[in-house]
């Protein structure tokens, strides 16, 4: 009887290790999906594309057939967008994270702007496109320009680089800022030269992932009229503009093959870019990870 | 002699102290000048949601007096062109992309962030945490096109009267793309679960499954919740992928194998067409943009809601 007790206890004690062996694979498995699915997209995405990137690719422009068509104009233009995005949202940003980490006092209207950016943040992305077509294209009578496309993006990643800002002056440990007080120095010095000097390594590296997110952004840029086929480079902020990642949405829904191979060329260069920001942001991070 | 000297001293520095606050220097006043400036910065934030809200009301109004709210949310026929605006298909094909993506995203999301939080190794976590963070920095682009030129070649071997453009592998792929968001929130929160009380049921024989489900996962609920919510409000908000895989017929299905429009598909159709400013399809735009808005908005709050509301203290 008792023998008997003991086997059961040990036949389901067993079972329930089995099912936790069971159990593990299957989350392992799902968690590998995910590589599976990564390893596969970039895997086809260089046997399409890779056939037709070379050098005349890359400085061509746009052309009615795939073997002559180019990715110029979009590689520049979304650089030149990406000085605006950089200029405009890190200058609004970063000072956003200093006034509510260094002046705003504890009040409904701060809470209230912190709420806000935690709201726009999730605020599709196509939304913020509305907003330039309205603001920027019509009432400031920019047109479908570079600078009504920067302009919408920088609003677009604002929230990113301010919650980065805020962590990284967060992150200035409060002796040195007491230290510097403690010299004579103004709040404004203190701010200056010691916490913002601190917190740059932070601020860098969140505001290079911001912008590899906005580089990457194609539908707000439909909305405020990126073109799709540009033949000039863009000569101000005020002249007609593509980007990367319109030429890809524009080529890949062409109905023939090969402009999906091209398409594919267009995705190898933006993922390359996007590679290289992302890697300057790690090596960012790597160099000035120390303890402060 | 030495007094002398001292007191010397002593009256210079004073001298020098009460001179240097007499003087206005620049320093003083950017000291008053840079918090207004930097109070302005922050302004721009609250004045972004202003002109969202203010852009979609303004432009939706001048629509609703152009076509009667009523029959925009009633009317289930949605062909602008020629003159039906019945929002309902749109939202149908929204819903449709959004419920096949959530059902491809959460029990993956949630597996992984599982085995990520309980089973895995250091090592192992390092490993996969970031290859899901490049997961999540892929262009949506990139994702519509993968979409259409491989994900729906094999549904459509599978499945051989699929058209090319259908709702299946944009939600899908859409589902793929949020499968970080799941994993890496709810893993945050199956890692606030203090280990005492895993300790605990593992003192009291449980396995690690048993911990699992019956100890971390309750524990979590609502982090994993708020992740599921936030995740499915960036799949209602998903403009390319659906736009480039899941076709432009704006048709009330619920059948994953037909082609659909979602709301965001119709708005960059529309902006990418000849469409005259001031025009009702122009205005149409914005009906459309708010009714998205109002869907993200709501799902975000809820998510704010769920994550204050039945926040677990330990």
């Amino acid at each position: 009887m008792l023998g008997q007790s003991e086997q059961g206890i040990i036949k389901r004690m067993n079972g329930r290790i089995r099912t936790n062996r069971i159990l593990k694979g299957l989350f392992f498995l799902a968690t590998t999906f995910a590589l599976v699915f990564l390893v596969l997209l970039f895997y086809r995405v260089l046997t399409q594309g890779i056939g037709y990137l070379n050098w005349s690719y890359i400085t061509s422009f746009p052309a009615p057939y795939p073997e002559e068509a180019g990715i110029w104009p979009g590689i520049v233009g979304s650089i030149y967008m990406m000085v605006i995005v950089a200029i405009v949202s890190v200058i609004i940003g970063v000072s956003t994270a200093i006034y509510l980490e260094e002046y705003a006092s504890k009040n409904k209207f701060t809470d209230f702007i912190r709420v806000n950016i935690q709201n726009l943040a999730g605020v599709p992305s196509i939304v913020f496109g509305l907003l330039g077509l309205t603001f920027f294209v019509y009432m400031f009578n920019f047109g479908y320009t570079l600078i009504a496309g920067g302009l919408t993006m920088a609003l677009l990643i604002l929230p990113v680089i301010v919650v980065a800002a805020q962590e990284a002056i967060r992150s200035v440990p409060s002796e040195i800022k007491e230290a510097s007080y403690g010299m004579g120095a103004s709040k404004l010095q203190t701010i200056g030269r010691v916490i913002l000097p601190a917190s740059i390594p932070g601020i860098l590296t969140g505001t290079i992932i911001a912008l590899s997110r906005a580089i990457g952004e194609t539908a707000p840029l439909i909305i405020v009229g990126a073109a799709t086929a540009i033949y000039t480079l863009p000569d101000s902020v005020l002249a007609k503009y593509t980007v990367m990642p319109i030429q890809v949405y524009k080529w890949t829904s062409r109905p023939q093959e090969e402009w999906q191979f091209v398409a594919g060329a267009g995705i190898i260069v933006l993922l390359v870019v996007l590679l290289l920001m992302n890697s300057i942001a790690v090596l960012i991070r790597n160099k000035y990870q120390r303890r402060l | 002699m030495d007094k002398g000297l001292q007191t010397e001293g002593k009256l210079n520095v004073q001298n020098m102290i009460e001179k240097r606050m007499q003087t206005k220097t620049l320093g003083q006043s950017l000291e008053k000048i840079v918090p207004w400036f930097l109070l302005l910065c922050a302004i721009v934030s609250v004045l972004t949601t202003v002109g969202i809200l203010f852009t979609l009301l303004r432009e939706s109004i001048g629509f609703f007096s152009e076509v009667s709210i009523i029959d925009f949310y009633t009317g289930t026929e949605w062909s602008p062109w020629s003159g039906s605006f019945g929002v309902a298909p749109l939202i149908g094909g929204t819903l449709l992309i959004t419920l096949i993506a959530t059902i491809t995203a959460v029990p993956l999301g949630l597996m992984a962030a599982i085995f990520l939080s309980e089973y895995a190794s250091d090592k192992a976590r390092r490993i996969i945490k970031p290859i899901l963070e490049v997961l999540a920095g892929i262009p949506t682009v990139v994702y519509g096109y993968f979409a259409l030129t491989f994900v729906t070649p094999i549904f459509q071997a599978i499945i051989p009267d699929l058209g090319i453009f259908n709702a299946l592998s944009g939600g899908f792929v859409v589902g793929v793309m949020i499968i970080p968001m799941v994993a890496s929130l709810s893993e945050d929160a199956m890692n606030s679960v203090p280990n005492a009380l895993r300790e605990g049921a593992y003192g009291l024989g449980a396995t690690k499954h048993e911990v699992v489900f019956k100890v971390v996962l309750p524990a979590a609920f609502s982090g994993i919740v708020a992740s599921i919510v936030l995740a499915i409000s960036r799949a209602i908000g998903e403009t390319m992928i659906v736009t480039i895989a899941a076709g432009a017929t704006p048709s009330l299905t619920f059948n994953p194998t037909d082609s659909i429009q979602t709301m965001t598909a119709f708005i960059v159709q529309a902006a990418t067409g000849d469409t005259s400013f001031g025009s009702t399809i122009y205005y149409s735009l914005y009906a459309v943009g708010i009714t998205l808005f109002i869907f993200t908005l709501g799902m975000n709050l809820i998510a704010q809601y769920i994550s204050r509301k039945f926040r677990e203290e330990y």
